[in-house]
């Protein structure tokens, strides 16, 4: 194969992102501290020119290149898009709450950016290798950031818990794809994907990689029994860190289960006997233990963090319900959950203040009288995320269950309704205290322009996706069909 | 000659260990670091011997790229265990307790 400049276009988000990130870092040596906006600037700058990159290359079809290892398909280019839009939303929120802090440096947004391009890197992963080096660069860049606050003793104590359970969980993985390299002789999933479909190939030694494949995803997912580490690191790291970990990555792991478990490894789904049976005991798992014990905590950082372990059952379930519309409404629910998560987590940022975290739920309490237009804005993510329409999170698990439902899997639909009425409750508790508690402090809620704005926008998307949910959807629907 | 489940077989063996070593840890977490690494090399173990029995290179390929993660997963742990160490006076695994629910 001859080599052409012009056969890299394709990659050129990527390109531009580690680019443009590397500079970062240089200006950002050379930046006073009272200049450090500048950096902030052009990180955002940064986003919105990577997400102009994006439309720019992508087009209808999908393309393979770098001898498979690389894959830009429209998929890969919609989530690229949420990728960075969560992500922008994350930056501007975290800004005051770094400055308060101390720790407003340049090195969060480039640590952050190397997260982004690693998550890129797996949604675009073509093969076995270049998802693991995908998800190795997300993964290191968010060890670093969990304990950025150094002067915190809890920040790096999470930071600790989730390098060691990140790196079994990456083991585990490794040892899944080895053990699938074996039996296939393939590293890229079209290989794979063909190998499998031949039937010459020993079915005992896959199912024995793919157990640990599917365990390595449920880790990257959070989804029980592989959840131990999601409420530690949400509750120690900063808030701030805690909406681009609890938002943005869930989107790429979206992209990793689709890419090997559909793409590479799909001819092993096999009802109860393959990765279906598999995904069905976590979806379920996770449903229950998500919902059930996070009606148990009164720090909010740890109760989104089960949230989000119970939402990360349904995007399961989405999976399970197969080709077309189940994939569509997961990717849905995976895109609307991320952009429910990063405005809840960034609503506390906005109401922490110098040396106050606001993470218990007491915090909250009053906050309708201190603020009406905050409070407005937490009751549209709690509502969404509980699924309350006519916002985006009721449609995002409507779709889920009517492509149940159509797939044959009723009871599945029915056990996620009767979790969801549980779930329900402590979303309407976070309600509830702020519109009808007295506040335990008279200190006023200050909040920054930009993250003020951003916070608008963001409630209000949960309006207008819930009224027009077909903008999405049809959008989402062509990725995944084409 | 080695076969190729001998070689197998001694990657599972270093993979259990591995792993019953991160759990049944509770003293040290510099041994908790050296049994991840022990846990990648068990993979690597299995990657080169299905390369060779394959006849196929990309295997050996992906070692060396699980090499190079594998040093800068352990730069970074090592980096997270000292900021520990310094605000904790202690790398034991039982003192990390200050996160529950």
């Amino acid at each position: 194969m001859d080599f052409n400049i012009s056969t890299l276009l394709p990659v050129m988000p990527e390109i531009f992102l580690l680019t443009a990130t590397c500079v970062i870092l240089v200006i950002d040596l050379f930046l006073s501290q009272q200049s450090r906006m500048f950096t902030y600037g052009l990180a955002l700058g940064t986003l919105l020119a990577t997400i102009a990159v994006v439309a720019f290359v992508g087009n209808g079809e999908s393309q393979v290149l770098l001898h498979g290892a690389y894959i830009r398909d429209p998929m890969g280019d919609l989530l690229k898009v949420a990728l960075l839009t969560v992500a922008f939303f994350s930056f501007v929120y975290s800004r005051r709450y770094l400055e308060q802090r101390d720790i407003f440096k340049g090195e969060f947004y480039v640590l952050a950016m190397l997260a982004l391009l690693g998550m890129m890197v797996m949604i675009s992963a073509g093969g076995f290798l270049s998802l693991y080096l995908g998800l190795e660069l997300l993964a290191l860049s968010l060890y670093a950031l969990v304990a950025f606050d150094r002067k915190s003793e809890k920040g790096s104590e999470a930071a600790m818990k989730y390098f060691v359970l990140g790196a079994i969980a990456s083991g585990m993985l490794l040892y899944g794809i080895s053990m699938i390299y074996g039996g296939t002789g393939m590293l890229d999933f079209a290989g794979v994907a063909k190998a499998v479909a031949s039937g010459q190939t020993d079915k005992m030694v896959l199912l024995f990689g793919l157990v640990f494949v599917v365990i390595g995803i449920a880790f990257k997912f959070g989804a029980v029994p592989f959840h131990m580490w999601a409420p530690d690191v949400y509750d120690g790291a900063p808030v701030a860190v805690v909406a681009f970990l609890g938002s943005v990555p869930k989107i790429a792991a979206f992209a990793m289960a689709i890419r090997i478990l559909v793409e590479g490894l799909g001819g092993l789904g096999l009802g109860w006997q393959g990765w279906e049976g598999m995904l069905i005991i976590l979806a379920v798992l996770s449903l229950a233990v998500g919902n059930i014990v996070a009606i148990a905590q009164t720090n909010i950082k740890r109760m989104l963090a089960y949230s989000t372990i119970a939402h990360v059952g349904f995007i399961f379930l989405g999976i399970l319900a197969g080709e077309g519309a189940g994939h569509t409404a997961a990717m849905f629910y995976t895109i609307t959950y991320a952009l429910t998560a990063v405005g809840g987590f960034g609503l506390l940022t906005i109401l922490s203040r110098k040396g106050v975290e606001a993470e218990n739920l007491h915090d909250l309490k009053g906050l309708n009288e201190k603020d009406p237009w905050l409070a407005g804005m937490m009751l549209l993510f709690m509502f969404s995320m509980a699924g309350v329409p006519p916002l985006v999170g009721f449609f995002a698990k409507l779709f889920i269950l009517d492509a149940l439902v159509k797939a044959g899997m009723t009871w599945l639909a029915i056990v996620a309704v009767a979790f969801s009425v549980i779930g329900a409750f402590y979303y309407l508790r976070v309600v509830k205290v702020i519109y009808f508690d007295k506040p335990i402090s008279q200190v006023p809620v200050t909040s920054a322009v930009d993250a003020r704005l951003a916070i608008s926008v963001n409630g209000l998307a949960m309006l207008y996706y819930g009224l027009f949910p077909a903008s999405l959807l049809s959008l989402c629907s062509l990725a995944i069909g084409g | 000659m080695i076969s190729l489940s001998e070689y197998l077989i001694v990657a599972a063996l270093l993979f259990v260990i591995s792993v019953a070593g991160i759990f049944i840890n509770r003293k040290n977490l510099l041994v908790l670091l050296m049994c991840i690494e022990l846990m990648l090399l068990a993979v690597n173990i299995n990657f080169v011997a299905f390369s060779h029995f394959l006849g196929d290179v990309t295997g050996q390929v992906f070692v060396f790229f699980v090499l190079t993660v594998a040093a800068a997963e352990a730069a970074i742990g090592l980096a997270i265990l000292i900021v520990l160490f310094r605000r904790r006076r202690t790398i034991n695994v039982d003192d990390l307790n200050s996160l529950k629910g």
